[in-house]
């Protein structure tokens, strides 16, 4: 691993916040349009990435992540140009992970090649769930059949394909989601994302929820269950966990995501995107106007897509690497969080984390157990600094 | 200084919202007592808390000029009294400060119980009650209904009542003159005896120290007196005498009759009992007014900081507050569970409420408040009574012969249709009848009730069965023995002192569950399961198990999630401050209080 002094690599994430409709589940920043004039947008982030290289200065560029929005509405000559751009300033590392997030509709599948051909290596498709019911109830746009058909696609066109899911839904029961999730798994190539449906606030389904009108969500003990049963199933079909969510084969991880979860630099560009990037030795986030139109308006004009640049401080890094470190099966190395500046964990809470099985600590590292994971949020309030 | 012929001393019983302070402030702004442009609601009420909540908690007074039709101008003195049962001694004593009343009713809503207290004490008091129907302004208005009401519930004369909207000012005019011409004059009042002064109330003032206000019976009390408080023995030389306008206003003096304000370098609000008599050190009044009496706090209940480290910050708060109120009470009290705090006494639960309230906002501490208690008399068998204000001091029961509590006389009013409730109620908190009358369509329900069940929640769950349409008033009739036990807590096999309570034996079973039922509410789950047990002695009787904690983790958590994700964690961490721990366990600190409130 080229942790410690390097960091955990560099990657560069690209933000398209455009939706053909917006999920109701969904509180990432996406939005929808009429009509987009990609030849601006293009020229934006083309714009930004000179000027963010001009910060870094060289790097190993190891990862692009178009995430969204839907980045599969992108003109596949916009992701293109910034593969080409972020190629040319940087010095692309020999096995660079280049994904894009898709949605698994026709209309997208159509363009698959395309993106290949712009240099993408790796997909990620929001197929959601395995029952068309469900699909509509979740406010997707595509059924079943169609994402079968699209990930068929996409598997042709890409080595690497993951996709993601969504369970815990309204009136789903265990069993269900064993047989949904067997299916899955039988179809996957490399890399699945399970998430367990979180209600976020300013969405429709937590207005819903607010007012009583979201049904069927299963408690939280039912919530567990399928948790577990997902780890088993996972386990038993040689997908285990690297992540809360996240499973793999071994050495399929996303490893733009691993940048996130083992404190490395990113570049974020796109309205809504944070970065983390080390400037003359001292790590800085970054982030940019939520507003589509704010953040073009202000790359054309200000001549940077920035609207703060911040130190961190070693405290606040040191807890950035503890709360994203210990979401993934490696957990952090306890060297690296104090020579970032990390503030000494509570020691009593972590002793009674250990004593309680779930959390280990071995070789320099420190880890959740499989048992501790589903309870990290506890696990950290326990021993966080 | 007014003639007495000139002078009407008067106070307004209304219920809450029966609009008692909307009325004073029309007298206030019909007689041009305070410009216009100075007006504001609820003039008299100055403490937030009052605004907040429509009440009233410390007496005020204001002095009216009123040019009456006769050709006379009139001096007419207001005495804004507090209207809740909490403070009926304080009630009283305004009462016997003032000649006559206006009896306020709401046109639609009718006589409540509160009402009906205090206008009992307005009778008690020989007043002259002259009724006024608030808001015949309003569709719902059945000024006859409410007029016959009067004449059978309280059984005074309501003919001649007067119509008013305070709201939009309908009235009003009238109600001067009625004050004027139906309420006496002061009965007695020789300026040229010795001193004779009821001190009606006193308040803090953080620049002029403690004021008093006072009501003239005998003599002339100036500027420079040396005074004698004649039950409390101070002496203090008088500073400034006044009125007030509301605003206070210096006068040269106060004379037979007159209610005003006088300020003495008084440190202490305690140093100044309600319903004292104050004369002067040099030439005093050889009788002391009737009537005077201590108050006795009769509930009581624990107060503790969240976080320990305000303990010293409480003290100088609690003492700061009770500089300010000498019907408050507190010691030191250390609790194996939550640390230091006070074992406080309060006149009952509202005035807990308002303190509570008052050091949490004020003095910005975060409070936990332990179960309230009434004070039991434990009989030992060794022949011994001692008061027990705190269950957690409960001696070995082996040693007690028998223990003896508090009990009330509860009068409660209620529409008809909401009876069989009511009824209901007070017989599952262990009440006796001992009345039900009717009047109209409402009924009068008297009951003998154990304080210890009426002191929590009984008002609420009064409130919640009859849709808000009940009212109540009690007072404290006496001790009796009854079968009563302590009940402990034990939350993950550790006894948690704060939620020990006593319990009458027949109902500890119950009371059991439901705590136990509640705690599990309100306990968030842990990384372990948690047995949450009530018992009597070393007996469990109630047994609840809260299962652990399986899952509490972010599902999606990328790179633009990790500073919404720090900011979680601290606002995570900041809210288990919030929780005491015990043992291995944490309690949120609402759970004290909510674990009490009982279903039914």
């Amino acid at each position: 691993m080229r942790d410690a002094d390097q960091g955990a690599g560099f990657g560069l994430y690209v933000h398209w916040p455009f939706c053909q409709a917006k999920c109701p589940y969904c509180d990432f920043n996406s939005h929808v349009v009429s009509a987009i004039d990609q030849a601006r947008w293009k020229a934006a982030y083309v714009s930004e990435i000179r000027r963010i290289a001009g910060l870094t200065g060289p790097r190993v560029l190891d990862t692009i992540f178009f995430g969204g929005g839907t980045p599969s509405l992108m003109d596949p000559d916009v992701v293109a140009a910034v593969i080409d751009t972020a190629r040319e300033v940087w010095a692309p590392s020999n096995d660079m992970e280049i994904t894009l997030e898709a949605n698994p509709t026709s209309v997208e599948a159509a363009r698959f090649a395309a993106y290949r051909d712009a240099g993408v290596n790796r997909v990620s498709m929001g197929i959601q769930s395995l029952n068309d019911a469900d699909l509509k109830a979740l406010g997707r746009l595509h059924s079943v059949a169609e994402a079968r058909k699209a990930f068929g696609i996409a598997r042709d066109c890409f080595d690497r394909v993951s996709f993601d899911l969504i369970y815990a839904r309204q009136n789903q029961t265990l069993d269900g989601w064993k047989l949904e999730l067997t299916e899955a798994l039988d179809m996957a190539a490399d890399h699945l994302s399970l998430y367990q449906l979180t209600i976020e606030d300013g969405t429709a389904f937590g207005d819903r929820f607010r007012r009583g009108l979201l049904r069927g969500l299963p408690d939280d003990d039912a919530g567990a269950d399928m948790y577990e049963a997902t780890q088993e199933l996972c386990n038993a079909a040689g997908m285990p966990a690297y992540e809360v969510s996240n499973h793999a084969r071994k050495s399929s991880e996303s490893r733009h995501n691993m940048l996130y979860w083992q404190a490395g630099d990113y570049a974020g560009i796109g309205p809504g995107a944070h970065g983390r990037l080390t400037l003359n030795g001292l790590r800085h986030a970054t982030d940019t106007p939520l507003q589509p139109t704010d953040w073009l308006r202000a790359v054309e004009t200000g001549g940077t897509g920035d609207l703060t640049v911040q130190p961190v401080d070693g405290a606040e890094q040191g807890l950035e690497y503890l709360l994203m470190g210990l979401r993934i099966t490696g957990g952090i190395d306890l060297g690296r969080y104090r020579s970032m500046g990390g503030a000494p964990l509570d020691r009593a809470g972590l002793e009674r984390m250990v004593d309680a099985g779930l959390v280990e600590q071995e070789a320099g590292r420190l880890r959740v157990t499989p048992r501790g994971r589903p309870l990290l949020n506890a696990v950290l309030r326990e021993i966080a600094p | 200084m007014t003639e007495l012929a000139y002078i009407r001393n008067f106070s307004i019983v209304a219920h809450i919202d029966h609009g008692k302070s909307t009325l004073a402030d029309r007298l206030i702004q019909l007689t041009g007592t305070v410009a216009e442009r100075d007006m504001k609601e609820q003039m008299l009420d100055a403490m937030d808390i009052e605004r907040e909540r429509g009440i009233t908690i410390k007496a005020n007074t204001v002095r009216i000029d009123y040019p009456a039709k006769d050709g006379h101008t009139y001096v007419l003195n207001l005495i804004d009294t507090p209207g809740h049962v909490d403070f009926g001694y304080e009630v009283s004593r305004s009462m016997r400060a003032v000649e006559g009343s206006l009896l306020v009713v709401d046109a639609s809503q009718g006589v409540e119980a509160q009402t009906l207290a205090n206008v009992y004490q307005a009778i008690d008091a020989d007043h002259e009650i002259v009724p006024v129907l608030n808001k015949v302004d309003l569709p719902a208005a059945e000024p006859d209904r409410v007029r016959e009401q009067i004449e059978d519930v309280i059984g005074i004369e309501a003919h001649d009542a007067v119509l008013i909207s305070a709201k939009t000012g309908l009235g009003i005019p009238d109600v001067l003159e009625a004050i004027v011409t139906r309420l006496p004059p002061p009965k007695t009042g020789d300026r040229d005896a010795p001193l004779k002064a009821m001190l009606v109330d006193s308040k803090y003032d953080s620049y002029l120290g403690v004021i008093v206000i006072v009501r003239i019976i005998d003599g002339v009390l100036k500027k420079g007196d040396r005074i004698r408080m004649m039950k409390t023995g101070g002496t203090y030389d008088v500073d400034d005498v006044g009125v007030y306008r509301p605003a206070m206003t210096s006068v040269g003096e106060l004379g037979p009759g007159e209610i005003g304000y006088l300020n003495a370098s008084i440190k202490q609000v305690r140093d100044t009992r309600v319903g004292d008599t104050i004369t002067h050190e040099k030439r005093q009044t050889e009788t002391a007014l009737p009537g005077f009496k201590p108050s006795i706090p009769v509930v009581f209940c624990g107060l503790f900081p969240v976080d320990a480290n305000d303990f010293e910050d409480m003290r100088d708060a609690i003492e700061k507050l009770a500089l300010n109120d000498a019907s408050f009470t507190f010691e030191m009290e250390t609790s194996a569970a939550l640390g230091f705090g006070f074992r406080c006494g309060f006149l009952g639960l509202l005035h807990l409420e308002v303190i509570r309230d008052r050091l949490e906002r004020e003095y910005d501490i975060d409070l936990i408040t332990t179960a309230p208690s009434v004070v039991y008399r434990i009989f030992t068998r060794d022949g011994e009574m001692r008061e027990l204000h705190n269950p957690a001091d409960m001696p070995d029961p082996a040693t007690v012969e028998h223990i003896e509590e508090p009990r009330i006389k509860a009068t409660i009013l209620v529409p008809d249709e909401y009876l069989g409730d009511v009824l209901k109620l007070c017989q599952d908190r262990r009440g006796i009848q001992l009345d039900l009358t009717y009047a109209g369509s409402r009924a009068m329900a008297v009951y003998d009730l154990p304080l210890n069940e009426v002191v929590f929640d009984f008002y609420d769950r009064l409130k919640s069965v009859t849709k808000g349409y009940a009212s109540f008033d009690y007072a404290i009739e006496g001790y009796r023995e009854d079968n009563l036990v302590k009940m402990s807590v034990l939350v993950n096999d550790e006894p948690v002192d704060a939620l020990s309570m006593m319990v009458h034996r027949d109902r500890a079973e119950m009371r059991g569950r439901a705590m136990c039922e509640k705690l599990k509410e309100l306990i968030p789950r842990h990384m372990f399961k948690i047995p949450i047990q009530a018992a009597i002695g070393g007996k469990v009787i109630a047994r609840e198990t809260l299962a652990a904690l399986r899952k509490d983790v972010t599902a999606k958590c990328y790179g633009g999630d990790a500073t919404r994700k720090k900011k979680l964690l601290e606002k995570q961490k900041a809210g288990k401050k919030k929780m005491r721990q015990f043992g291995k366990v944490e309690i949120p600190q609402q759970a004290f209080i909510n674990a009490l409130k009982m279903d039914s």
